[in-house]
């Protein structure tokens, strides 16, 4: 089947990131582009973390997707640079996160957050509290950290700047 | 072996042997967001490795795979640092290695970002990301054991200056350094030994600790000349693979 590379653009926002089901790969930032080289579709795609153990299953959700839409020719690379960051999660994506019980990232640069030392205004997704506490700078993936919330007292996941 | 691959064989045989001894205290962590925190990090280096490996595995042309890399090479193949081979100590021990690794480690990928070798390059830029959070955990470690109760002062004092010794290969390049560091492949290290000195002193004073006397250095990593426990690491991580050869996960 040739598609347009729209069309392709479409598949890929059906896939789910393993980790965070109610984003998808394209939200996350994770597929970096679609090209067409003559009817061969290539996907590029960039990890989160270096150790990210959830990028083989993405790369192989993707891989699945295109052979279930029939796309006969193709190949997912992965690159490197630009290096992932969390400031190309889209709006709509941060919304999604909260609803889902995780602290969307703060936005601007990570370098200016760990500069500061310590993260401020990291609001609860449960109560919406903004008295929160660092417990771990690393959680339970290598993209979260660890938080509590000194008001309704529920330890939270903070997606962390990178 | 081209000069850049040789390179980056050694910071892949780094981050895969600290990677290895860091996945050892999963599960045997102090406190439970430490046990996390240490396999956080323990990943973060597997997953640089990993992209090292691959890349080498690439170059070398011959249906090789990342794992071959890692589980068909013995000792002596390894240019690893001494200090990373090292067994875990007390947690102390591992605190003062992984904040004076990742000290070093985090200047060298600051300069390594700038290398005129595009792969080398776009591999520093990803992982200095995440190597400024192990540092900041490593510093924050520091101080809160140095500046703690007389037990934890005692320790840490004692790891920082038993790892001492073993921090000295850091800033030597060997001959393959000097050729690409002329040509702004990779950083000279020794330029890096200032800052590092700088940096380690005002955390160390910050905690209340004093700075080792540097005498006579450890080295012999980057010539595949290793301490006895690289043996006995690698006979655990390469079990596997040498006991049912070509086995998948």
């Amino acid at each position: 089947m040739n598609y347009s590379i729209q069309e392709i653009w479409g598949f890929l926002k059906e896939v789910e990131d393993p980790e965070i089901p109610v984003l998808n790969v394209v939200e996350m930032g994770i597929v970096r582009d679609v090209q067409l080289e003559d009817n061969k579709v290539i996907v590029l795609i960039t990890p989160t973390y270096s150790g990210c153990p959830a990028m083989h299953a993405i790369e192989q959700d993707v891989r699945e997707m295109l052979v279930e839409m029939h796309v006969e020719d193709f190949d997912v690379k992965t690159i490197l640079s630009p290096a992932w960051t969390t400031d190309w999660m889209t709006e709509e994506a941060r919304v999604k996160l909260e609803a889902y019980g995780i602290a969307p990232p703060q936005k601007g640069s990570a370098d200016k957050n760990l500069l500061m030392g310590k993260l401020r205004d990291v609001r609860c997704p449960r109560c919406k509290s903004s008295q929160t506490a660092m417990v771990s700078q690393f959680g339970s993936t290598a993209c979260k950290s660890l938080y509590k919330c000194e008001d309704c007292k529920e330890p939270f996941d903070y997606f962390k700047c990178i | 072996m081209k000069k850049e691959e040789a390179l980056a064989l050694h910071l892949a045989d780094n981050n895969l042997i600290l990677g290895q001894r860091l996945s050892e205290w999963c599960g045997h962590g102090p406190v439970l967001e430490e046990d996390i925190a240490l396999s956080n990090m323990a990943l973060d280096y597997i997953g640089q490795a990993t992209l090292l490996f691959k890349h080498l595995a690439e170059a070398s042309g011959d249906n090789k795979t990342e794992d071959d890399w890692a589980f068909l090479r013995d000792a002596w193949d390894y240019k690893n640092f001494l200090a990373l081979e090292l067994p875990n100590g007390d947690y102390a021990f591992t605190i003062a290695r992984q904040y004076l690794y990742s000290e070093w480690y985090n200047l060298y990928l600051i300069e390594l970002s700038k290398s005129s070798n595009t792969f080398l390059q776009e591999f520093a830029l990803k992982s200095v990301k995440e190597v400024r959070y192990h540092l900041q955990h490593g510093r924050d470690w520091v101080l809160r054991m140095g500046d703690g109760t007389e037990e934890s002062h005692a320790r840490i004092q004692k790891a920082v200056n038993d790892i001492w010794s073993y921090t000295g290969e850091w800033f030597i390049p060997n001959t393959n350094d000097t050729d690409l560091s002329s040509t702004g492949i990779c950083p000279n290290v020794e330029s890096l030994h200032q800052t590092w000195m700088e940096n380690v002193q005002a955390t160390l004073n910050e905690a209340t600790l004093q700075m080792p006397v540097s005498g006579w250095m450890h080295k012999g990593g980057r010539e595949g000349k290793h301490t006895e426990h690289l043996g006995h690491l690698l006979s655990e991580m390469q079990f596997l693979q040498r006991t049912y050869p070509n086995s998948k996960w």
